[in-house]
């Protein structure tokens, strides 16, 4: 019992580090409009792990971890070369990046295994992750792998911020934008190849996108975004590696992936101002105050027309001056309630308040159809840099 | 028929179907699409197989085909709430799908024929063992047949909306004033990547399938600017990839797949190098090319310049461009060259005079 625990515990405290270190400098990656590729870096890892196992012939941590990132790191560079040297678009470069990389892994991971005397057992896990093959030593090469590359992210913070929001004033300030972008990177690099044992290389770009996207939603600031992407991270990766090592026959990193889509789903829901809740309640509360606006300046109208304004007309006279007629009555029983019109003889008149509001919200109108406004303001369209003023 | 050769028809078929598609895919720069459809048809497979048993079956075509849909439309959807970004819509929604379809099958299917392995790499090797038996008589493999008809789907498709297609991925305002109701064009090309996608994944797998439609195309548009050219050669470049990808994996003993998917990056990589307008080779020629007619019009200026003033005899020396101009001996040696050739300098010796052209083009460089 004790020794479950322990290996529980190991599996929970490695997946929260990797998604920790994910979340974290994903978070940076998302920003930058770079989600995809981490996918492209996580497959183009495959045969990194593979060359390094040909070459050393150990399975230490730290020896697949360095092959992974180099392999990484080189499938980066790949994806710039085609695109700064040749038409591809920068997703088809990703693609080849990413498939090709993944095939060559592939080839190499059927040679060892054709090979008689290699033990190749555990290099495969690599595809799916297996979090409960995570052992103490996995787990300190992981945090001590996380804690470099947030220290380096801390130490930059200034400057990897300028690079993500204005890369163009950042080279006008004499910042190595290059060697930046080169360094961002790599720290990317790294987080993606701590997680590959864990969740494996078809399914860890989705921990560096999904706790970002997540975050993204409950605030606007970038310390805010980091620090949330990578709490979520580290909460997916332990519940997810804890589900899936106490259930049965249920790999790590698909488990990790569906409790980091569910956070990210409850954040597109429920985050207070840019959720989707909160925008259909702010929706429908927009077209209730126009409707009440919208009747108010129709029974207005109507008492205009009339030699005393505080006549009464019937509802379905204003039925018919509105595209929703159903919706006059509770129109009319919330403008009561705020005392703007009151009910006479089976018909509704303005109150003194009510017509007060109603020539205030007239007012308003005639200004916005002022000719002396109707500039670029007035017909909502913004003018463009550049663009003379007319 | 030999296995041998099965396995290769089958694969090159494959490999043709992939490739019409993806050269659309990346025209129309959504080449990650198909990354993301060939993973998240997987739950679709993966309910289809549970109801027929057999990875051969037109249900399954059908369930991915709707799967593939309904991913492009769930990712065009979170895009459009503006919460995400597009690309990061895609990394949200296929990874999620993908992971349902591996939970469905190690719960309730694992030791069965739809492994997670053969999910993702498929395996051509095997492709031929299934036969389509009609009345007794052996038609041959079941994936010939599927995959065969796949592509005439494709084909035909392709043929059928030729001008739509065209249109819509070059200027799909365009097409969309013309009526040519790119939407549609899009989905009905968006249903026909998942069905190519469902009938590959059981030779290449979801992962490498990407390759056989991303870097045939890619390599055939650094080729051509012509697209009945691009899906020719696009086609041509996939089945050679397939067809050499086998005797490769037969030769060192490897996957299959993956060495279709490496030779697709070789030969992508040959046309990223040597292709020839677009190839680095032809650009770094064009560049140097571009220098030495750059120092072949200095040099008649040079000469121009000092030509009948008292220093002309030590200035119009080979040996003397070194010091004047900067020039490498090397590099002075071509420019030179490059200017008697064209006849524009006459060389005694280390001495070098304008010939009657070379003074005409050296005064047209001074007037630009």
């Amino acid at each position: 019992m004790i020794e479950l625990d322990y290996t529980l515990r190991t599996v929970a405290l490695g997946a929260a580090v990797l998604g920790l270190s994910s979340g974290s400098l994903g978070a940076f990656a998302v920003l930058r409009g770079q989600s995809l590729l981490g996918d492209a870096i996580s497959h183009a890892a495959l045969p990194g792990v593979a060359l390094a196992f040909l070459l050393t012939a150990s399975k230490a941590p730290l020896v697949l971890v360095v092959g992974a990132g180099l392999a990484g790191w080189v499938g980066t560079l790949c994806v710039s070369a085609v695109v700064e040297r040749s038409r591809v678009p920068y997703d088809a470069a990703l693609g080849i990046v990413l498939s090709v990389f993944f095939g060559l892994g592939m080839v190499l991971l059927t040679y060892i295994q054709s090979q008689p005397d290699a033990s190749q057992a555990g290099l495969d896990t690599f595809l799916f992750g297996q979090a409960a093959a995570l052992v103490g030593r996995d787990v300190v090469t992981m945090a001590v792998l996380g804690a470099v590359a947030l220290v380096a992210m801390l130490v930059f913070w200034k400057e990897f911020k300028l690079l993500l929001f204005d890369p163009d004033f950042a080279a006008s300030q004499g910042l190595p934008v290059r060697a930046l972008d080169v360094g961002l990177t790599t720290l990317l690099v790294i987080a993606i190849v701590i997680g590959l044992q864990t969740v494996g290389v078809v399914l860890m770009s989705a921990l560096i996108v999904a706790p970002a996207a997540a975050a993204r939603q409950w605030t606007d600031r970038l310390w805010g975004v980091v620090a949330l992407a990578g709490l979520f991270g580290a909460l997916s990766g332990a519940s997810g590696a804890l589900l899936s090592a106490t259930g049965a026959r249920v790999p790590t990193g698909p488990t990790i992936v569906l409790v980091a889509t569910f956070v990210v789903g409850v954040s597109l829901l429920l985050a207070p101002r840019r959720g989707l809740v909160a925008a259909w309640a702010r929706g429908i509360r927009n077209r209730r105050v126009l409707r009440v606006a919208g009747t108010l300046e129709d029974l207005y109208t109507l008492a205009l027309a009339h030699e005393d304004v505080h006549y009464p007309h019937p509802a379905a006279t204003l039925q018919t001056m509105t595209a929703r007629p159903e919706a006059v009555g509770p129109t009319l029983d919330r403008l009561q309630r705020q005392g703007l019109v009151e009910p006479r003889d089976d018909a509704w008149a303005l109150t003194a308040r009510g017509l007060a509001e109603a020539r205030r919200l007239a007012r308003t109108r005639a200004d916005e159809h002022d000719p002396a406004r109707l500039g670029a303001e007035a017909t909502g369209r913004r003018r463009q840099p550049g663009e003379p003023d007319r | 028929m030999t296995p041998q050769l099965e396995i290769q028809l089958i694969a090159a078929v494959t490999a043709a179907a992939c490739a019409l598609v993806g050269a659309f895919l990346v025209l129309r720069k959504t080449a990650m699409l198909s990354d993301a459809i060939s993973h998240a048809i997987l739950p679709g497979i993966v309910l289809a197989y549970f109801q027929t048993e057999n990875l051969n079956s037109p249900l399954l075509l059908i369930a991915a085909a709707g799967a593939g849909v309904l991913t492009v439309g769930a990712i065009e959807a979170l895009g459009q709430t503006r919460l995400v970004k597009q690309d990061a819509a895609i990394a949200l929604v296929f990874p999620a799908l993908f992971s349902i379809g591996v939970v469905l099958i190690s719960r309730f299917a694992s030791g069965v024929h739809l492994d997670t392995d053969a999910v993702l790499l498929g395996d051509p090797a095997f492709s031929w063992i299934e036969r389509l038996i009609v009345g007794g008589r052996d038609l041959g493999p079941q994936s010939l047949w599927l995959m065969g008809s796949v592509l005439l789907v494709v084909a035909a498709f392709i043929a059928l909306f030729y001008k739509e297609l065209k249109i819509s991925t070059f200027d799909a305002a365009l097409a969309g004033a013309l009526g040519l109701a790119p939407a549609a064009v899009h989905y009905a090309l968006m249903s026909l990547v998942s069905v190519v996608a469902v009938g590959a994944f059981d030779v290449v797998g979801s992962i490498l399938v990407v390759a056989l439609m991303i870097a045939p195309p890619a390599a055939a548009w650094l080729l051509t600017d012509r697209l009945p050219v691009l899906l020719g050669l696009s086609v041509g470049l996939g089945v050679a990839s397939a067809v050499s990808g086998y005797w490769v994996a037969r030769l060192f003993d490897v996957s299959i797949s993956g060495a279709m998917a490496v030779m697709a990056g070789v030969l992508f990589t040959a046309a990223f190098a040597f292709a020839p307008d677009r190839g680095l080779v032809a650009q770094a020629r064009r560049r140097a090319r571009q220098r030495v007619a750059f120092a072949e019009r200095m040099l008649l200026v040079h000469l121009l310049h000092h030509e009948h003033t008292p220093e002309a005899d030590r200035e119009c020396r080979v040996s003397h461009l070194q010091e004047h101009l900067h020039w490498a001996p090397a590099f002075a040696s071509r420019a030179v060259r490059a200017a008697e050739r064209g006849g524009a300098v006459r060389r005694s010796g280390d001495r070098l005079a304008l010939t009657d052209a070379g003074r005409a083009s050296a005064q047209r460089a001074m007037v630009e």
